[in-house]
């Protein structure tokens, strides 16, 4: 916990994984689904990086392709300073106690013909030669850690409820002492009064085992609560990447800003006070996605350069790195900054 | 909304039980509502507070056995829906009571047209020709804001995407004007800014076709922005049911107190931890005979455990007119809120 927050644990440098499509009597390779096309992050030791977006804009793949579930197109993840997506079996078998896992639904993920202590202690028997009784010591000690009752020990996943369950899957994920956690959806399949009880033991596991997060989630306002550093995805890329605080008070991508309106605030004197963007149409297929910026098809400002060039995600401000053209500087008139290139913008869209 | 006018849905009393091997699970307990025309009624609650089933039991869309409805009654315009006969149900359903479901991917037929599907009650209902219910399915999606519809007419469900997929399921449903439209968390499986779209999608309708609309969620959020008055369900019963406003800025059951308190904001102050009900939702193993959220209650009291708390208005107005709670602590509970 001594180096939180100022040494990056995790670093994701362009990763790309590409799915081939096939096609035709020969299965020919005709072209590929971007799921993620060059994604760049930092993850501070001890910190959460929420990774949020639709359903589609690669960021389970993210998670996926970092802790090597799958195998990346391009890239690099380090993690502690070796890069995963380039280890040898042997090795990455060696790495994996350090990196884990909590999975969407629990129901899916718990093997429905195995005790809790079995599921629990399966990545122990995998990478521990440990006896039996010190593997149920650590099981016990896993299960009081999550707030799990030691008597259940030998019940199957049918007999708990739905946020008993997604309490195994994160014991099951703390089980080898992991540094690092990718969360992807944690708490989508529960109900709201269970949501707060697993979030709230992400936290103090978080607090007390100096964990390090990549929580992925669509409840943007959960991730609020939850993240240190927010990256907004769009069709595969990121679109904005700033401290949750920031992000929240003033989004700067139009994306971040249209998806952020889209949010039902409990409370209606707000609801029908605030001005909502809705978005045109839907997200394009990540095989063929738009030429230029892939938000181009959907954004309220777009503008004739984001047809043609694919804008870089870069810092336009302290600590925020946004992908979009409003914020180049623009070239042509030597010394135009980034505010002043807004302002043009909108004005283009009232006209 | 319409304060005063008769009712075009009067449900009272509505209790249905399940028989399954392991018992009767009491799934609606002594539920009554009323719809007035033109509002839209939200129904909020966890998963298993019997929200969906009360509003599946009122067109006997449940299969009986294992469900059995024991009581109440339903007045549709002065009709009962629990009353009916199968021939006359059958003429209801679709007809007079619209109904959209969660899951626009499993509601749709995959192996018919998306015309064929919306013709459908149109032919059957209405008595079209199949030329007047084309013209007519052509209206609803544009109604609906599907572009290019009568080529959209001639595909299937799988080339449609979630939110047109919904907005189809609502062209279906508002087909043969219904009096009522039941919506059952239909926006739960779609992304927010798809969700936003289909809101914006039904303000507008209830703008230009005033039907009366039940929107079954368990979100808070969506509520807040689409609702007049909203309906809280535990334990299959409805323990709190007020206006939109009041409901969010006074409210009394301590379950919707905790509930609102259990969501993180996306404006505001951020919490520094998350208010937590402990516990979880009750088994509906027998009828009620004490509160069902008494386990789970900051204020528990013998009261509690004694007996199972009638609604009482707390406005002075008659119960399910303005505010009303079942909570033997409304009062003490109010007066910690002003506190705070």
């Amino acid at each position: 916990m001594l180096d939180a927050g100022t040494t990056p644990l995790v670093q994701v440098e362009d990763l790309k994984m590409h799915f081939p499509i096939y096609t035709g009597l020969f299965r020919k390779h005709t072209g590929d689904v971007k799921a993620v096309d060059g994604v760049s992050f930092q993850i501070m030791a001890g910190q959460t990086l929420g990774l949020v977006g639709e359903s589609g804009c690669g960021k389970s793949t993210v998670g996926r392709a970092m802790l090597r579930l799958y195998e990346p197109t391009a890239g690099r993840v380090l993690i502690g300073g070796e890069d995963v997506a380039s280890l040898a079996p042997e090795a990455l078998r060696k790495k994996r106690p350090t990196m884990q896992m909590v999975f969407q639904d629990p129901q899916a993920s718990l093997n429905p013909r195995m005790t809790l202590s079995e599921i629990v202690s399966e990545p122990l028997d995998e990478h521990t030669d440990w006896s039996r009784d010190k593997k149920l010591e650590r099981v016990y000690e896993l299960m009081d850690q999550v707030g799990l009752n030691r008597r259940f020990v030998n019940r199957f996943p049918h007999e708990f409820s739905g946020g008993q369950r997604q309490r195994i899957g994160i014991a099951r994920a703390l089980a080898l002492k992991p540094k690092f956690i990718v969360c992807d959806e944690p708490i989508a399949a529960l109900d709201v009064s269970i949501q707060a009880q697993v979030v709230n033991l992400l936290e103090d596991l978080q607090a007390k085992l100096g964990l390090t997060y990549l929580f992925i989630s669509h409840d943007l306002s959960m991730v609020r609560h939850l993240a240190q550093k927010v990256a907004v995805m769009y069709l595969g890329r990121i679109a904005e990447l700033s401290p949750s605080k920031d992000l929240y008070a003033r989004p700067l991508h139009p994306y971040a800003e249209a998806l952020l309106s889209a949010v039902n605030e409990p409370d209606p004197e707000l609801a029908a006070r605030r001005n909502r963007i809705i978005l045109k149409g839907d997200v394009p297929s990540p095989a063929n996605p738009p030429k230029g910026c892939n938000f181009c098809s959907r954004c309220p400002k777009v503008m004739d350069i984001c047809r043609q060039v694919k804008p870089d995600l870069a810092e336009v401000e302290p600590g925020r790195l946004v992908a979009c053209h409003l914020y180049e500087p623009k070239t042509a008139a030597g010394s135009t900054g980034g505010p002043e290139a807004i302002e043009l913008n909108q004005q283009g869209v009232n006209q | 909304m319409a304060d005063g006018a008769a009712p075009v849905l009067d449900v009272r009393g509505l209790k249905t039980v399940f028989r399954t091997r392991g018992g009767e699970i009491h799934a609606v307990n002594d539920v009554s509502f009323t719809l007035r025309p033109g509002e839209l009624l939200g129904v909020v609650g966890e998963s298993g507070s019997g929200k969906s089933v009360t509003m599946m039991s009122l067109l006997r869309l449940l299969p009986a056995p294992p469900a059995d409805i024991r009581g109440g009654t339903a007045m549709l315009n002065g009709r009962d829906l629990l009353a009916m006969t199968d021939a006359e149900l059958r003429a209801t359903r679709g007809a007079r009571v619209g109904f959209v479901f969660q899951d626009p991917m499993t509601s749709l037929n995959p192996v018919f047209t998306l015309g064929n599907q919306i013709m459908e009650p149109l032919i059957t209902h209405k008595g079209m020709t199949k030329r007047q219910a084309e013209t007519r399915a052509v209206e609803l999606l544009d109604l609906v804001g599907i572009p290019d519809a009568r080529r959209r007419l001639y595909q299937y469900p799988h080339q449609f995407s979630g939110g047109m997929r919904q907005r189809v399921m609502i062209a279906i449903a508002l087909a043969c004007d219904p009096d009522v439209l039941i919506a059952d968390e239909p926006t739960t499986a779609l992304d927010v800014t798809i969700q936003a779209q289909i809101l914006e999608l039904v303000k507008e309708l209830r703008q230009k076709l005033g039907m009366a609309i039940i929107w079954i969620t368990h979100d808070l959020g969506v509520i807040a922005g689409i609702a007049d008055r909203v309906m809280v369900m535990y334990g299959g019963q409805v323990v709190e049911q007020a206006p939109v406003k009041e409901l969010f800025a006074n409210p009394q059951h301590p379950y919707t107190r905790a509930l609102l308190q259990t969501i993180p904001r996306i404006s505001g102050e951020r919490s520094e931890r998350l208010k937590v009900i402990e516990g979880q939702p009750p088994i509906l193993t027998g009828p009620l005979t004490a509160c069902p959220f008494r386990a789970r209650c900051e204020y528990r009291h013998d009261a509690c455990d004694a007996a199972n708390p009638p609604r009482r208005a707390i406005d002075g107005r008659m119960v399910g007119e303005g505010h009303d709670v079942a909570c033997h602590w409304h009062a003490p509970a109010k007066a910690e809120m002003a506190n705070a």
